[in-house]
This record gives C-alpha cells, structure tokens and sequence, in this order.
C-alpha cells in the first residue's frame, strides 16, 4: 500500500498524485510496440559478430578469404579496416590523486592486435540475411596466441600482473580519494572505543534488459543523411557521442531514433562499439545494416555493474556515535573504459559515503583497475548500491559486535530532520549537500510495520523447528539528478546534466510535448503527461509526450540516474510557466486587462476579482490567428526550456527484510520486504510503486541469486540464463510499502526521482536478515560473499 | 531445402515455403510481421517469445516453423476481439503489470494457457505458473495482480458473453 | 541463435524413422527442448532432423500386461496430466512437475530426456526407481533395455547408432508401494541439483535413485541394502545417507561444489525416505 502526503504540488486537484493508469499500455499490450528489433528497412542487411574466445589473445591473423564467398555475403570488415577511426569515449574524466589525468585506452571498434575480454570484436560479418551472416561468420578463420589474463581487480595491481593496456602500469586506470584528511580520520579511528571492520566483496552483476541491444544504421547518400535506430537511453547522447567523438560526422547529418526501449537499467546508457561500427558500415555499403545481440553477446558486452573489493573500518565511541569510517576500494573497471565507468565508483560511490549519519570524518580511496573482463559501468543505483551496502553491513555488524540494537544504532547516529527551507540543507564530509531529510521518522515507520517487538519473539521460537529467521535493516540514501552542470563539469564530467523540455501548444488547444528524457519502462508518456495536463488545467488526452527522437526533439540528456522527473520533469515546467505567461498577455488583450491582472487556474485565463474568463484553448487559438492580438507579441504559443538544476536530489528511506534459512540446505526464503521511501512529491504513486517493486527485486537478485562468475582463463563461467540465477515470480513475497513525503526544496515539483532506491536500499537490508538468522542460530560470521547462495549459506553455518 | 507449410495464426491461413531451420519466433517476426512475440535470449530461458500452439504455452524460439505446420497458432496480437481488449490486457493496465514491456505478451500468452486450466489461480499458483518468464522490470507482484484481475473478470457472470475471448 | 542449416523430415511411423535416420549426421527431433538451444549455439550442428512427432504410435500412456507403457513423445505435460500415471504411478505426475516451466513441460518428451541423458535430468531418477526399462526400436528390431543398464556416463546410454526409443515401461507397483521425488532445483535452469526418487513396496523393498549428484544417474545399491525390509527409523536414515555418499564422484560446478552435493544427497535422501514412512 502506498500513501502519499502530497505536500505541496497536489493541490489543484488536477493528476499530479493520482495513480493515472498508463497511456503507453495499449500497445505493448496488444503486441505493438516498437522496439528496434522490430524494424526493417528496405535493402537491409544484417550483422554478425566474429568475437573472441579468449581472454586475453594476441591476434596473430584473420583470414576472411572463405567467408567472403559464402552466399550472401555483402562485406566483411576487421580491425584493419576501422585502425584510422576513433574508439568509443569516455564521458567522465578522473584524474590520480596527483593531478594526471586517468589513463584511457583506446576502445576500438574492431580489434586489430589483442583481445582484452571474452566477446572482444574481431570482425563485422554483413550479409543479405541473418542466417547468411552466421553461416559466414562461423568460417571467418582466427589464429590467436593465448595469453595470461587477469580478472581480480586487487591482482592485477600487483606486480607481475598481465596488462591489460601495454602502458597501463599495473593496469591502474587512476587512484583517488575523497574525504577529509587520511590523518585526521586515522586520529579519529586509533581514539574510538570500538571499530567495527569488514572487508567483502561487491560482486559483478549483469544488467540482462529482456530486450538484447539492437541497432540499425541507414544512410542516404544523397542527402547525405544517416539514421540510426538504437535501443539506447539518451538517442541526443549518444548521437553527440558518436559524431563528435568517434565517427567525425556532422551532427546535423544524423537521426538517432530510439523508439521503445525493452528495459536499460543503465546498460542502454552508453556509446558501445556496434553503434559506431554499423554507422560506418552502412557508409560504405549504401545499405542498412542491422545487428541484434544474441543473448550470449549481452552477456559478454553489455557493460556489468558493482564489482569492488572494499576494506571498510567504521570506528564508534562508547556510546555507539561513529566517530570515523576509512573505506579502501579496488574497482573492477573491466577491459575497456566504458562511457561513465570512471565516475561510477567514485563520484556516484566515495560521495555517498556520509549515508544518514553524522559521522565527522570519512576518507575513501578508491583505485580503480583495468581486467581482462567485460566493462563497467553503471547498473541501477551505479555506485550507491555500493556505498548503501557498505555503510548498512558495517551497522548491523557493528550492532551486533557493540550489543545494541541495529534500530537504536541508527536512531543515535542520523542526521537530525532538516527541510532545506526553514534549515540550511546537510553539509556532509564528501563534497555533498543534501537537500531535505527526515530520516527517524523513514525507519520508525519501518518498524511499525514489521512489528518489531512480535518479530524479535518469534524469530526464538523458530529456532527450534529446523528454520532459522532474521531480520535486516537498511536506512539509505541516495543522490539523484546529478547537477548542476558546471559542478560536474569541474569534477570531470564531459557533458552537461541539464534537461530539455518543450511544450508546443496546437491551435486548438492540444499539447505536444518534447522531452530529452526516454522512457524504457518508466512510464513518461503518463507521468509528464500528467504534469502537464495538471498545470495547464486541461485533459490528459490533450496531451501528447514525444521522446527519443533527435530529430524531434531539440536535445536531451536521456534517462538514467532517476533523474527524468526531477530535471525533466521541471524543464517541461518551466516551459509551462513560458506558456502561462504568454498566455496571459493574449488573454488580457481579449479581456481587455492588463496581464497583471490575469489568474490562470483550470485552464482559464481570468480577471482578477471578476467572472470576466477565458479558455485556455481559445487563447491557444488566437495565438495561431492573430487577428485580434497584442501589438508586438509574436503568434504562435510554443516554448522550450532547458533546466540546469541547482542540486542533486536526495531520496531516502528505509528497508527491511524478513528471512528464513533451512538449517540443514542453506537455502534462504525471503519471507517479508518492508519498503518506506521518501521521494519528496510524488506525480504517480502506482508508477512509482512499480518502481520501487522493480528496483526491490534487482535488489534481492543481487542478495540472494546473481554474481558474474569469471573463472581463471577469463571465461565468463555463467553467460547464459541456464547459469545465470534471475530472480523469478515465485522468488518473492508481496512488498509491504510505503512513502513518506519531504519535498525536494530546489525545484518546483518538489520531486526527487524513484528509479534507483529499490535496488539501492534492498541488497545491504537482505543480507543483514540472513546473517542475522545465523546469528540467532548461534553462528558468528561476519560475511557471507553475495550471492547468497545455499551452499555459501551452509558452508557459513558449518562453523 | 525449403518446406511448405500452412499454419493458422490468430484464424488466418498462412502458407509459406521455409528453411527447416526457421524457427517459429522468426517465421512470426520475419515473415508474418508480427512483431508482438520477442526474442529475449538463445537457451529457451525467458519466455518473451511465448506463444500458443494449438493451445499450449510454448517458447516459440524453441520449435522450428516447420513443425507448426497445420497448428493454430495464437500471438499477442491475436487475443483482443473486435477491438475489445482481452481481460488480461486489460489487467495488465489496471494493475501495472508492465513497465517496459518487453516481457509482456509471453508473460500474458503464458497467463491465457494458465487461466485456461485453472479459472482462479492462487498467487502461489500464478507465481508458479511464470517459473518460464522473466520480467526484469516490474517485481513481479503487479503481473500476479494483473492475472488476478484477468481471473476474476473471466469468471464474473458478465463476461460469459465474451465467451470467445475467454478461451483463446 | 541460428541454427546451421539442416534438412528434416517428418516420418508416420518408426520403421520410416529408422530408415531417414540412416546416413550420417542425422539426429531425432522429438522436444526439441534440448536439442534446439544446442543448434541454436551452434553446439550441435546436424545435417538432417527426423521429426518423430508424427508417429502415433510413440504417443499415449497405456496400461499393459502389468506395466504402464508411456510413448517416448508423450511430453513431461501429457505425463504429469494423465489419469493412469496419477492413480498408478503419481510420483511420475509429481516429479514431471519439477521439470523445467510450464512451456518445457509442454514440449519436452520423457524418450528425449531419456535419450539425452543430462547428468541433472528428472525423468533418469523416476524411471530407475521405478524399475522401469526402456523399449528401443533399431535396424534389428525392438529391444528393452533395464533403465539400470540404460545410463552410462555423462549424456551417454545405451542406444545405439540409430535407435529410437518408442516407449518407457514401468510395472505396475503393488498395492500399498509409496513413491516419491524430492528435488533441489538449480535456481537458473530448473534441473537438479539434486534429485533423489525413493520407492518402497508393501514389503520393504526399497528402490533408491539419485540424479543431479554425479556424472549420470544410478541406483543406490548399497544404500537400499541398508533400508530394505526395515523399519525406517532415525538409526536407519543415518546409516542410509552414509551408505548412499559412499563411492560416488560428486559433480562440481560454480553453483554447488562436490561437497555440497554430498551434503545434499544426505538431506534429500532423509526427506524422501521421511516421506514414504
Ligand atoms: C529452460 C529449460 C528448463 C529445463 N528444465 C529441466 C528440468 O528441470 N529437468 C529436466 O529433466 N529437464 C529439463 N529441461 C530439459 C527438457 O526436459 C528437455 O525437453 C528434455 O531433456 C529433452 O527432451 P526433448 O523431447 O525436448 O528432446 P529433444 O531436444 O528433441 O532431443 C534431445 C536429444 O535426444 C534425442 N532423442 C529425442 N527423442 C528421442 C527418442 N525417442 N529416441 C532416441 N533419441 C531421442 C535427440 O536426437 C537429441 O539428441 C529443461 C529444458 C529447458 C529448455
Ligand atoms: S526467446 Fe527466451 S525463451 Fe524464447
Ligand atoms: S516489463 Fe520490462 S521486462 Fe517485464
């Protein structure tokens, strides 16, 4: 059940609050939606992939002789073919603790002298089928001289380690720190009177979107035009991305369409290879070129998420107030630098650090590393998922050591309440302010509702029938909408974080809207359509959301980082505003006011203190029929805006597990999920919801079911869905949640975004129950290596 | 080798000379054009690509074209009649049962063959039911709510004169 | 997630199976839940299938001269739903249950199973408990092969070059035998990690089979030794899963060692033996 408080923003009345079913349904439903895959142009061709088997290869020749006369064959290209152009970018800049830049080695688009992951292309096999392609591609000769390989971020630091990138040293990408003083936080630690300390691992996860990546690349030679259509998150990025960078084309030359999107989760983010590739190719060939990944090659290409190795010290006085954390981290950053791999475990993850309480000094180190692995990058949350788990094992653990309470542990360390108006917002040790938190308030709700005294009760009985449960907390918090640009900007990033949002007002009265965010799940068609229909007080059927078009669309960031409601959403408000306000200058002609004088609510324009109205349609029509018109006020009524927002968001909240572990198999049941999140206001209380069931659910994977597993040679052991452990239906309970309401202070919906605090708050609050339940069965560990397999489970129980 | 085969999708006749080694999702997508029916891995995993042969819930990545010859075959696109969406789809809107919609017509091709053999699955039954799907995105709760609504609408008294809507 | 290519054809009848079979390279379609993900990677790559879903004769479950007769295309579905299997034989509905999702137990076949012999299939572990034999039709005839002769190795049996499997035998169990399937299913692909299929008959014998621990399936000889004909009690469980870890080469993969497996088998020889008591 969710409830919303709707500070604020909900009181016209109008759709913002309502859980307003989705528009976009209808055709997903019936079976007409339009993902990438589903498009075929005429003349199309179709790519397959030669790729490595190995991990680590030098490529000693590639013999295409065979393959080029198999029928069908259009064009075969290798590394040879693209040396001259550009690899993909990296979109974020880190640089060493010294002040040098980080290392960034070429991403080519084929690779021409070494294999660097398991997946790595060699060569572009085009024919005029798909079955064609395979067929030719399977004969595509390589000889290959193996090479030692490294998978272990903290091994391949070590000298004698195989590199990765031949000047790479110690296959370092770069070194950094955040925080205050390593000094000052040693002093604090050696003077605490407890310090609780634990090293694990984060393990690797795959981000498997249902729908693999598809791309397909046209272009027309007369016009000089390409048109890429790519299941991606931000079409305008990618496009900036992929002309600027890699292809040297003009901007202006190419479409990026990305219609219906199966699903992202940060995977879709980025600039891969294929993108490119394809785009150059249909140059040469004058003929589309289409590529679906197999789901063998998502496996392998789709960047991964997490993997860190992390030493983590949290040092309590007396009365159990922290007084320090030391955090050391080695992130896996995989064979090549992905579009914001860089920035996923530092300024997404060091940052985060403070979580909810007031600890006075924190230092993180972070090294981050190339492996003979698959990329990096951001998977939902991307760095805080990290620092979340990190923080919330140290508590539970530290409870347990310090013999208090994992609740009242947390009681004495939050931040006090502050609401970003009334009280300044938080300064935190990690470069962060937060805006508005309440966060007591998130885990007593928690405990209402799990019933803690009557859970702690049953928990002993339990023991003696052959189960064991436990109960874990999780109080997160978490940065959204990451701003603003020139902040970001001096911290490395490559590109703006602002947002474009345009509302064109039809003459009759219809409201097309152009948003640079992308929906790939998240239901933007309804949400900002609810905005917008709220704030100019007419139907939502009047209202049409368009995304994922560059030609449509003036430009965009794209989706990721829970930031589309929060930058998005407010840049189609402040073109709202735009429009309101022109609108007021054409109502108060006809009304014969002064705009002044002009209230807009409901969808009219009225005299101030009179009956004297009019519709918001008919002044959107004398905008297009300017007969009767304010001298020296342009026609029409369509307004853009772009919105750079002061501040990241800060949601918050706290989540609570509830699971049973069969003493004798291990295997673990999760019995309750208690979700309590605060996402400042809320538009849509059931999309939100979904979001927080989804996230959950990522979450739990996580916990319970999913690691990439990387044997020695660098074989991805688990690249297919008969090893990979997805969480399924019958793995879950029904969610028990719960919102909170403390608006976001720096923008006018009061929103602070939902896409990422499910997966956030889950893992850390999941693994606590676990250990927890061992813990009241007698057995002392620390940690268990997620997943939480049965068998790790058992294994943790045998001592 | 190419083969002819005559298969019945949604009631239309199709005749068609394939490859034996066309497998039925791509006769559907590549052929047909019926794009509602996804492809969502290479293992027979995911169930995006669930159909119903003759009635069955099947993975349609894991049976040839060939051997659906002279089968009735039903897609997503085949369940809506007259316009009037089936009691699933409709669920499926009521109670959010999807976000990015990928999974969702093998997840409600799957439901049709459940709520075929059991009128009013538990939750327990339905979760069970979807063992053969995945949904990355939803959690899963709200496909269950979404089958629930589907099995109570199916069942009430007014809907016996969809009658064949029902039954598909 | 392209098949190489491949001729087929759709025989009416064994003997015309048999004979498209001939000429190498050829391998029978019946499910296809195995073999298709294998050709769709690529992993195997035939010249030519030989659908054997047209022969009537491989399909239908049947009572006949004191044994069930189920066709080898009768699918795990058509298995778990019959009126015979679950009056006769309801562990077979039972354990047909545990295999795979609703859309596998729509297709998959027990012959296909059987023939493929995946060291954590279902169907190897029900058909050896259950005394059960397997029925093959080559070149030379019909032959009945003893499901404890049946398996071999890891995916390799018995059958020989060509031969079809056209039906599962089982006797009919007494009055009063108790049967039951106890599994641990690998969370991501459904088979077992470990399977454990007991049947007692009203006079003690006791039929114990394992899948999913090691390289293939087999009967627990010694170990139904040790529970034949006695009262299964606390004493006699421990001497049971003692016995039943002995001499066995326990897999290993990524998701459970060979230690745990030997654990496993312990616990789900435990919980089905509690069960039929
Ligand atoms: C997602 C998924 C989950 C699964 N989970 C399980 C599970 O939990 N437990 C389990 O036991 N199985 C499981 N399976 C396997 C499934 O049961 C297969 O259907 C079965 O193993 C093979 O049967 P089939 O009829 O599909 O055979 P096919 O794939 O058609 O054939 C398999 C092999 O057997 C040969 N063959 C087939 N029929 C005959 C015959 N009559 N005579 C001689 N040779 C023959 C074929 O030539 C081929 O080599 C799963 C499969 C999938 C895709
Ligand atoms: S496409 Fe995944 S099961 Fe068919
Ligand atoms: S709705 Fe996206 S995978 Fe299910």
């Amino acid at each position: 059940m969710s409830t919303n408080n709707g500070n604020g923003t909900a009181a016209t009345g109008g759709p913002i609050g309502k859980s307003v079913k989705r528009v976009e349904d209808k055709r997903f439903t019936m079976g007409h939606g339009k993902f990438t895959d589903d498009i075929v142009l005429p003349g199309q061709t179709y790519a397959a992939f030669v790729r490595s088997q190995y991990a680590h290869a030098k490529i000693l020749s590639v013999d295409t002789s065979a393959a080029k006369a198999m029928p069908g064959v259009v064009a075969i290209y290798t590394g040879a073919d693209v040396a001259a152009v550009n690899g993909v970018p990296c979109g974020w800049q880190v640089n060493f603790k010294n002040g040098n830049a980080m290392k960034e080695p070429k991403h080519p688009l084929l690779v021409a002298d070494k294999t660097r992951h398991v997946g790595d292309a060699i060569a572009i096999v085009i024919a005029e089928s798909i079955e064609e392609a395979f067929d030719a591609a399977q004969t595509v000769n390589v000889e290959y001289e193996e090479l030692p390989c490294v998978v272990d971020a903290f091994k391949a630091t070590q000298p004698g380690a195989p590199l990765v990138h031949d000047d790479v040293p110690n296959n370092i990408c770069y070194d950094w720190a955040l925080g205050n003083p390593i000094e000052e936080v040693n002093a604090a630690m050696s003077s605490a009177a407890h310090v609780t300390t634990l090293e694990f691992i984060n393990q690797r996860l795959v981000p498997n979107a249902i729908e693999p990546r598809c791309y397909n690349s046209s272009y027309d030679a007369i016009n000089d035009k390409y048109t890429l259509y790519t299941s991606t998150q931000n079409p305008h990025v990618i496009r900036l991305l992929m002309c600027a960078f890699v292809l040297g084309i003009p901007e202006h030359k190419v479409r990026v369409i990305s219609y219906d999107v199966g699903g992202g989760f940060g995977s879709k983010i980025f600039h891969y290879t294929e993108e490119a590739l394809l785009t150059w190719c249909t140059k040469q060939l004058g003929r589309p070129v289409k590529w679906t990944a197999e789901r063998k090659e998502s496996f392998v290409l789709d960047a991964h998420g997490r993997d860190h190795i992390t030493k983590a010290e949290m040092g309590f006085d007396s009365g159990g107030k922290i007084v320090a954390l030391r955090v050391k981290t080695y992130a896996n950053l995989g064979a090549y630098l992905s579009t914001f791999g860089s920035c996923v475990p530092t300024y997404l993850h060091g940052t985060l650090m403070q979580g909810l309480y007031t600890t006075p000094k924190i230092n993180i180190d972070v090294t981050a590393v190339f492996t003979h692995t698959t990329a990096v990058d951001a998977y939902r949350g991307a760095g805080r998922p990290e620092a979340t788990y990190l923080l919330e094992r140290l508590m539970d653990l530290a409870a347990h050591e310090m013999k208090i309470d994992p609740a009242e542990l947390r009681f004495r360390n939050f931040i006090p309440p502050f609401d970003g108006v009334n009280q300044p917002g938080y300064q935190t040790q990690v470069a962060l302010q937060y805006d508005s938190g309440n966060y007591h308030a998130a885990l007593e709700k928690g405990l209402e509702m799990l019933g803690y005294e009557d859970f702690r009760k049953a928990q002993k009985e339990s023991a003696n029938n052959g189960k064991l449960l436990g109960v874990g907390f999780s109080t997160y918090i978490e940065a959204c909408g990451i701003a603003p640009s020139a902040v970001v900007g001096s911290l490395g990033a490559r590109a703006g974080l602002f947002e474009f949002g345009q509302i064109r007002v039809q003459p009759t009265g219809k409201v097309t809207v152009y948003t640079g965010a992308h929906s790939h799940g998240q239901g933007h068609e309804t949400t900002f359509a609810q905005v917008v229909a709220d704030k100019l007080g007419i139907s939502m059927d009047d209202v049409e959301i368009v995304h994922g078009d560059t030609e449509k669309i003036g430009f965009g960031m794209g989706t990721y980082g829970s930031r589309s409601i929060a930058v998005g959403g407010t840049a189609i408000v402040k073109s709202i505003e735009k429009v309101i306000e022109k609108g007021k200058k054409i109502a108060a002609h006809l009304l014969e006011a002064s705009a002044d004088d002009i209230d807009f609510a409901n969808g009219n324009f009225t005299v101030k203190g009179t009956d004297k109205s009019i519709a918001f349609g008919n002044v959107a029509l004398t905008a297009y029929v300017p007969h009767n018109y304010p001298k020296d006020l342009e026609p029409g009524l369509d307004f853009s805006s772009f919105y750079d927002p002061a501040n990241f968001t800060y949601p918050f909240g706290c989540h609570i597990a509830v699971v049973e572990v069969d003493k004798e198999t291990g295997k673990v049941a999760l019995k309750r999920f208690i979700a309590v999140d605060d996402f400042g206001n809320i538009i849509n209380p059931m999309i939100v919801e979904g979001q927080v069931h989804g996230g959950v659910a990522q979450g739990v994977g996580q916990a319970l079911f999913e690691g990439a597993e990387y044997n020695e040679h660098g074989q991805l052991v688990n690249a297919s869905y008969m090893d990979y452990c997805m969480p399924r239906a019958d793995d879950f309970p029904i969610f028990e949640t719960a919102t909170q309401v403390t608006p976001c202070p720096h923008n006018p919906l009061g929103v602070k975004g939902a896409g990422e605090a499910g997966a956030i708050g889950s893992t850390p609050a999941v693994v606590n129950a676990v250990i927890d339940a061992l813990w009241s069965g007698g057995h002392e560990v620390k940690d268990i290596r997620m997943p939480l397999t049965s068998e790790r489970v058992w294994r943790a129980m045998q001592n | 080798m190419s083969i002819k085969i005559t298969v019945t999708v949604n009631g239309v006749k199709h005749t068609d000379k394939v490859e034996p080694r066309l497998l039925l999702v791509h006769y559907l997508r590549d052929v047909l054009r019926l794009t509602g029916t996804h492809v969502g891995c290479d293992t027979s995993g995911c169930g995006a690509c669930t159909i119903l042969v003759n009635g069955k819930a099947t993975k349609s990545c894991t049976m040839l074209a060939v051997q659906a010859d002279k089968a009735k075959v039903t897609t997503i696109e085949g369940i809506a009649s007259n316009g009037e969406l089936h009691p699933l789809q409709e669920g499926f809107n009521q109670c959010h049962g999807l976000q990015c919609g990928f999974c969702t017509p093998g997840i409600i091709m799957t439901a049709c063959d459940l709520l075929k053999n059991n009128k009013k699955p538990s939750e327990e039954e339905i979760r069970v039911a979807l063992e053969g799907n995945f949904c990355r995105c939803t959690g899963y709760e709200n496909i269950v709510k979404s089958i629930q609504y589907a099995a109570d609408k199916m069942s009430a008294p007014k809907a016996r004169k969809t009658k064949k809507e029902a039954t598909v | 997630m392209i098949p190489a290519a491949f001729d087929y054809q759709k025989p009416k009848t064994v003997d015309e199976a048999i004979a498209a079979l001939s000429g190498s390279n050829s391998k029978i379609l019946a499910g296809g839940h195995s073999l298709l993900p294998a050709m769709k990677l690529r992993l195997s790559q035939p010249s030519k299938l030989v659908d054997i879903n047209g022969i009537s004769a491989l399909k239908g479950i049947k009572e006949e001269d004191g044994e069930i007769v189920i066709g080898a295309a009768s699918t795990h579905a058509d298995i778990a739903g019959d009126r015979i299997i679950k009056s006769k034989l309801a562990f077979f509905s039972e354990g047909a249950l545990l295999i795979g999702d609703v859309q596998v137990r729509n297709h998959g076949t027990i012959g296909g199973s059987l023939a493929h012999a995946d060291p954590a299939s279902d169907w190897p572990a029900l058909v050896l408990a259950a005394d059960g034999a397997i029925e093959v039709q080559g070149k030379n005839g019909k032959r009945r092969i003893k499901a404890t002769d049946f398996f071999t190795g890891l995916f390799s049996t018995a059958l020989q070059e060509n031969e079809i499997i056209i039906a599962v035998r089982v006797p009919v169990p007494p009055e009063g035998t108790k049967a039951t399937y106890q599994k641990l299913s690998h969370p991501a692909s459904r088979f077992a990690i470990v399977g454990c299929a007991v049947v007692r008959f009203a006079d003690g014998k006791t039929n114990i089979a394992f899948t999913g621990v090691a390289d293939h399936a087999f009967r627990a000889s010694n170990t139904e030794t040790a529970v034949s004909g006695k009262a299964i009690n606390e004493d006699v469980i421990a001497t049971a899963t003692n016995t039943a870890v002995q001499g066995v080469i326990f897999l290993s993969d990524h998701h459970a060692s060979a230690e745990y497996r030997k654990h496993l088998t312990k616990v789900y020889l435990k919980k089905a033996l509690q069960v039929i008591t």
